[in-house]
């Protein structure tokens, strides 16, 4: 049998319909989770700055301690399994809840800043764009080894900015296209 | 993989980070095709960064496990009556490319009724819905593997892409694997149908037999004398490379 890996396809327009319908997941981290709460969202722009209403997001993170939790995120008394999803409104938006994510081990002896690593899928992308969140402002940012790979002056697309408007809320941009154009990882 | 598996972040030895194999060239689609019309506003333009994997990208999400019912895998059987169309099982079997099998994994599947037309509110295709179809299954593989539904040939339909443009009849199909990497949307397409060579979405696939690989099989062994048809679907996730140390 070929073992080559199945090709991808695009998700599609009706991606609601088997995917968030009855599978979304706005809450990454329930009552009772340890960590710094948050509300993070996500705004999805294409190549000439117009909200995406159709595409959905994915992210996966560590809890607030740096562990990945490979655990059923339905079983009963989990209140976090680090996985959240959900599809953009009309304005190309959506609002997760969750836990600012501890350390992680990176490459050699090094240590991530805390990030959420990400999925963007939809109408128009043939294959699953990922990217990462970082925080703006956390200290740990500067000796991240995989920022270390991005090009300076696009490091900033990869940090979420707080909403000065309301406490413990964060928002990213996801720029598709064009001019600010997130940076996209090959995975 | 256990349902329930915690991998530490700081003390985990770095060892243990296994990556895993990067595509063949021409296996996967490029991001910008332009005659899929939308991926000229929504394809990156700048060169993606390679990544090398740490334990961000070789764990991943254990999802629907406790949600997903038996019933989920017929989509037959979600109405008061039967849908209309023709009655088809779909099976395979989900390997990764070491040559394991991928168990206890979830798929989910959706897909357009006999006449071509979605359940959703965005679908304005002239062709009739239909109340006992709303073309939506879920399932988990079991510890082979293997995976089957029962449902409906999904009808043709129209799309503003181009000219006189039809996508091919298609089932979606999205499956998640053990990791972060391994997560993995898709199409499945039916054997012999004519509208392959016009649809973009598939021919963007550069490698013809990588776009093969998503045209499913007729199969008599799965079929069900005096009720249904059946197709064969296998789908490959990605898997490890040699060593941990190979790379």
């Amino acid at each position: 049998m070929d073992l080559t890996p199945t090709p991808s396809q695009t998700v599609g327009p009706y991606l609601h319909l088997g995917l968030t319908d009855r599978g979304s997941i706005p809450r990454v981290a329930g009552d009772g989770t340890t960590g710094e709460r948050l509300w993070l969202t996500f705004r999805v722009l294409d190549g000439e700055g117009v909200p995406v209403p159709d595409a959905m997001i994915e992210l996966w993170q560590a809890d607030s301690d740096g562990n990945y939790v490979q655990r059923d995120n339905g079983a009963a008394g989990v209140a976090f399994s680090g996985f959240g999803r959900l599809a953009t409104a009309e304005d190309g938006s959506c609002t997760f809840e969750t836990i600012r994510p501890g350390r992680v081990a990176g490459p050699g002896e090094t240590l991530q800043a805390p990030h959420i690593n990400v999925s963007i899928l939809g109408r128009g992308i043939l294959k699953r764009l990922s990217t990462r969140v970082y925080f703006a402002g956390e200290p740990a940012n500067d000796a991240d080894p995989i920022l270390a790979l991005v090009p300076e002056n696009r490091r900033p697309t990869l940090f979420a900015q707080p909403d000065t408007a309301r406490t413990n809320n964060w928002i990213f941009h996801v720029r598709l296209r064009g001019e600010g154009e997130t940076v996209f990882f090959d995975v | 993989m256990s349902s329930s598996q915690i991998q530490s972040g700081r003390d985990n030895p770095k060892k243990s980070v296994v990556p895993f194999r990067r595509h063949e060239q021409g296996t996967q689609p490029d991001y910008l095709y332009p005659e899929y019309r939308a991926t000229r506003l929504r394809s990156p333009s700048q060169p993606l960064i390679f990544l090398p994997h740490t334990l961000s990208e070789v764990t991943g999400p254990v999802f629907g496990h406790s949600s997903v019912q038996s019933k989920d895998r017929d989509l037959t059987l979600q109405h008061a009556s039967a849908p209309l169309g023709e009655r088809i099982i779909v099976r395979g079997r989900v390997m990764d490319g070491d040559g394991h099998p991928v168990s206890n994994s979830l798929i989910e599947i959706w897909q357009a009724n006999a006449a071509g037309r979605y359940a959703h509110a965005k679908d304005d295709h002239p062709a009739p819905l239909d109340p006992n179809f709303t073309g939506t299954g879920r399932t988990l593989t079991d510890n082979d593997g293997f995976y089957s539904f029962v449902t409906i040939k999904p009808g043709a339909y129209p799309w503003r892409n181009h000219d006189n443009a039809w996508r091919p009849a298609h089932i979606h199909f999205s499956l998640f694997g053990p990791a972060f990497v391994t997560r993995l949307i898709t199409q499945m397409y039916f054997p012999g149908d004519p509208l392959f060579a016009y649809d973009p979405i598939l021919q963007s696939i550069p490698d013809e037999r990588a776009r093969q690989r998503l045209v499913s099989k007729f199969d008599l062994e799965t079929t069900k004398p005096e009720w249904a048809l059946g197709y064969r679907f296998d789908i490959v996730l990605r898997g490890h490379e040699a060593t941990p140390f190979e790379r």
